[in-house]
């Protein structure tokens, strides 16, 4: 503490001088991904064992539920499952007709897109931001930009990937705009999130716009962060206001925000990593990646 | 005497700190979760100034901040301003009464939340207004219990 090396003031100096360069670094440039990288090692366990407590918590509560709650789970999930693959049967068939019609009118057919389920680890990052840190990274061949939806809607778009565990931003923070449009008839226009799981803003429609409460928002493609046609939000309240320039629209998101354990990663088409540097479950990317031909 | 002091027990310490700093919290009490890394960290460089010092501080900061997906640096900085003020004071803060040291300690915790408010408005971040103050008056709240388990973890490793 003494005699040894420069004076604490100096020491504090020359740290701060190198943490302001590195801010710098990372959040102006984006330099720093390997750094990250290698220091995320070292935090990894830190997340495994946070989230332990409520994985067996988890695990407590499916090994210890009863016989007939689990016959009246599976009751419940063989309705839903028989409703589901009606649904899917008239699926197939306008899927079917979408490509033919797609055909005649020249255009390349939607394609399939790949997905992977990962785990929400429970780890709270920080109060004010709505982020969270999820079990799949760069060896899942997760990227920067990908969305993330989970059964009822979009949830958000990964942030950063890391060796086994990835960050995503979530559709309800303050800092992600999400491009919507109205499913009902086309009119596009941005999402905004407030902070609040339960809100997103849309202050970009003019008070004369086709909307009314109700109104399902999905995804509209643009901007090539989400695929096409994925729910987002349904509107919940409509506030026209005389003498302002755009109304104040309220949405409330589909996904269950906050509330769910799994979400679906979504590779777009130009996205799917081939099959060299992925081994497993491999009959949906070789459909996607050999018909992902880009026109011209 | 300080070459007697092994490292695990602060070492599994600040691990303790840092999972609870990232533990769930349901979303309302969320912005009253204690810094625990910060408050370890202070009372680190409050009883042992001469071992754990600004760099060791800074180092938890940059571990801290890929914990919690922060700004690199970010808090790396305000460790390292902690552990400095602590340090300077030191002498001070150990002969206080408890209570009176609680107050000192959040003092600094506000001067640290100040930093990172800044920080976070320069990075485009700002949100959550005078919650953000919230932590000065939980760390005043546990740094009792804190000082107290620490302290039979020291004189644990002493008496052996």
């Amino acid at each position: 503490m003494f005699t040894r090396g420069p004076s604490l003031g100096m020491r504090l100096f020359l740290l701060a001088v190198c943490s302001i360069l590195l801010m710098y670094l990372d959040h102006q440039r984006g330099h720093l991904q390997t750094v990250r990288q290698a220091l995320s090692v070292a935090a990894y366990p830190i997340r495994v064992i946070v989230d332990l407590p409520s994985r067996a918590f988890l695990w407590a509560g499916d090994a210890l539920s009863t016989r007939r709650s689990l016959q009246e789970d599976n009751t419940q999930l063989r309705g839903e499952q028989l409703e589901a693959r009606v649904r899917l049967q008239r699926l197939e068939t306008l899927q079917a007709e979408n490509d033919r019609l797609r055909a005649l009118l020249e255009s390349r057919p939607r394609l399939p897109d790949r997905i992977l389920v990962a785990e929400i680890l429970s780890v709270d990052l920080d109060p004010f931001r709505h982020r969270l840190v999820i079990d799949k990274g760069i060896a899942d061949g997760l990227y920067v930009g990908q969305a993330m939806l989970d059964a009822a809607g979009v949830v958000g778009q990964v942030t950063r990937v890391e060796q086994l565990s990835a960050e995503a931003i979530m559709i309800s923070d303050p800092g992600h705009a999400t491009p919507v449009e109205i499913n009902r008839n086309g009119l596009r226009t941005i999402a905004l999130g407030t902070g609040d799981s339960g809100r997103l803003l849309l202050p970009f429609l003019p008070n004369n716009a086709d909307v009314k409460a109700g109104d399902l928002l999905v995804t509209s493609g643009l901007g090539d962060a989400f695929p096409y046609g994925y729910p987002v939000a349904r509107v919940l309240t409509v506030d026209r206001r005389p003498g302002e320039p755009f109304a104040e629209i309220i949405a409330n998101p589909s996904a269950a925000l906050n509330r769910e354990r799994e979400v679906l990663l979504v590779w777009q088409q130009d996205r799917v990593p081939d099959e060299t540097t992925l081994s497993d479950d491999g009959d949906e990317t070789e459909d996607a990646a050999a018909a992902a031909d880009p026109e011209p | 005497m300080s070459n007697r002091y092994r490292i695990w027990p602060v070492l599994a310490f600040f691990l303790v700190a840092m999972s609870l700093e990232v533990a769930p919290m349901p979303e309302a009490v969320a912005p009253w979760r204690p810094p625990w890394v910060a408050l370890s960290v202070i009372y680190w460089s409050m009883h042992r100034p001469g071992r754990y010092g600004v760099g060791v501080a800074w180092l938890i900061g940059l571990l801290l901040d890929v914990l919690k997906g922060a700004v690199l640096g970010q808090n790396a900085l305000s460790l390292a301003l902690a552990a400095y003020v602590t340090i300077k004071l030191c002498q001070r803060l150990r002969v206080f009464p408890i209570w009176q040291q609680a107050i000192s300690v959040s003092l600094i915790i506000a001067v640290l939340g100040f930093f990172g408010f800044w920080i976070d408005g320069m990075t485009g971040k700002l949100q959550g207004g005078w919650l953000r103050l919230a932590p000065v008056i939980s760390s005043m709240v546990v740094w009792p219990p804190l000082t107290w388990f620490a302290d039979r973890l020291v004189a644990s490793r002493v008496r052996r």
